[in-house]
């Protein structure tokens, strides 16, 4: 629960239209780059990656963070519960993706150097 | 903290869930978990999707030709809008929830019940919304032939713009006969026959319009989908075409590999699912509110408990939206 809650019930609910309008504001962002793709961004290429899509992947963690922490309460439970829960779905999904990105990537390789046809 | 924390009656009693270890409730904490759990359910889901999308990383369907559509806007190219319009329905929705909490820790009915309804109702639009996203894409717009190979060969004209099969195909004066389940042991209906138009059709029409030209899935450079010259493009839909594919299912779709078409009903429908799921919660916690159980109770912690299943199916559809929509 927010800290303040319990002072005034103007801050609380200050705070939620004030991270509304961040969470509107990232999502705006998205959808114009999303319709635009400005060339630049999806000709740059990092870590096999267009730039555009890890802005994508960067801003949605950022929403992501802004309803753990501001709607789901998180920054006003205890640290261990906190760590308990977002370290642990942290740490567990970059490896399942890098896993199976990985993978993903192998077999892209093997499809494109021709020892399998399947464009047929 | 202790005004939010509902008295029933195991203070003190480790098993009966009493202890506070992390300073929450048993029943916060236990929701934690759950959503821990059913996080990482989701991530296995979208990561499959990541394997699947690199594994095809150049002939992946492009998400802006394949969402383009908006209510009352019939034929206009509308990307992204219809599901932009949804994510602000499901995060507005969220936004009354954490209301109806905040509400609730000031132990005001009025303003909880009001809240409560309002994200109900959001949470009905957004599963409409989805229920019509599905509709058309299982219905499809242009059509699109298939290959011996599995391979979806699209149509487009000279300004590579897309063209729907029903506007170059011929009608061929032949007897197109539905499979009867009176002639065979099992009744298996012959996709040939279901589609609008057969393969000789869509090949003898293509003949005659000499501006229209087939579109692979295979991207070039620029990340656009190659398209065949006016000979490849014959070559390919004589020697390779096998069947007609309209709209999508599980087998086959028009957009590209069966696999996007297997993931987005598989995952959206699993949101989907989550999102009723929720309403659900929220229904009865609504009527909880208003015959006045927290009331009597002291403490609003149900909302707040119900509310973080809500949260929760707001953030996974914000990594839907990404990873399908964005990416």
């Amino acid at each position: 629960m927010a800290h303040d809650s319990t002072h005034t019930n103007q801050s609380a609910t200050k705070r939620i239209w004030y991270v509304f309008m961040l969470l509107s504001v990232v999502t705006i962002v998205e959808v114009v780059l999303g319709i635009f793709k400005p060339a630049f961004l999806v000709q740059t290429d990092i870590l096999y990656m267009h730039l555009l899509n890890w802005i994508f992947i960067i801003l949605t963690v950022y929403k992501a963070y802004l309803i753990t922490w501001a709607f789901m309460h998180m920054e006003g439970e205890k640290k261990g519960l906190r760590r308990s829960v977002v370290w642990t779905i942290v740490f567990l999904v970059c490896y399942l993706v890098f896993i199976l990105l990985a993978e993903g990537v192998y077999i892209h390789d093997v499809f494109s150097n021709g020892f399998v046809t399947w464009n047929f | 903290m202790e005004a939010t924390v509902a008295q029933t009656g195991t203070e003190g009693k480790t098993w009966g869930g009493g202890n506070k270890p992390l300073g929450a409730s048993y029943g916060k904490l236990m929701m934690w978990f759950f959503i821990a759990s059913d996080a990482l359910t989701f991530s296995a889901f979208l990561a499959a999707y990541g394997f699947s999308r690199f594994k095809f990383i150049d002939s992946w369907p492009i998400a802006d030709e394949v969402f383009n559509h908006f209510p009352f806007l019939h034929g206009v190219d509308a990307p992204m809008y219809y599901v932009a319009l949804m994510t602000f329905i499901l995060i507005f929705s969220s936004v009354t929830m954490v209301l109806a909490v905040d509400a609730g820790h000031h132990m005001n009915k009025k303003k909880v019940t009001l809240y409560m309804f309002l994200t109900i109702i959001g949470g009905l639009v957004f599963v409409g919304s989805q229920a019509w996203e599905w509709k058309n894409f299982i219905n499809g717009t242009y059509g699109a032939v298939e290959t011996r190979g599995g391979q979806i060969l699209q149509f487009v004209d000279t300004d590579h713009e897309r063209v729907a099969l029903a506007d170059f195909a011929k009608t061929l004066p032949q007897d197109r006969i539905e499979h009867q389940p009176s002639n065979g042991v099992w009744y298996d209906a012959d996709k040939q026959t279901s589609a609008s138009f057969t393969v000789e059709e869509i090949t003898k029409g293509f003949e005659a319009n000499p501006n229209i030209l087939v579109r692979i899935q295979q991207l070039d450079e620029n990340g656009k989908k190659i398209v065949l010259s006016r000979e490849a493009s014959l070559a390919k839909l004589k020697n390779d075409a096998v069947t007609t594919v309209e709209g999508a299912n599980l087998t086959n779709n028009e957009y590209g590999p069966p696999l996007f078409a297997d993931f987005f009903f598989f995952i959206t429908g699993f949101h989907g699912f989550h999102v009723s799921m929720g309403i659900i919660l929220n229904i009865i916690i609504f009527f909880n509110v208003l015959v006045g159980t927290y009331e009597r109770r002291g403490s609003y912690e149900m909302v707040e408990k119900v509310g973080l299943y809500w949260h929760f199916v707001d953030l996974v559809w914000v990594f839907v939206f990404t990873f399908f929509y964005l990416v």
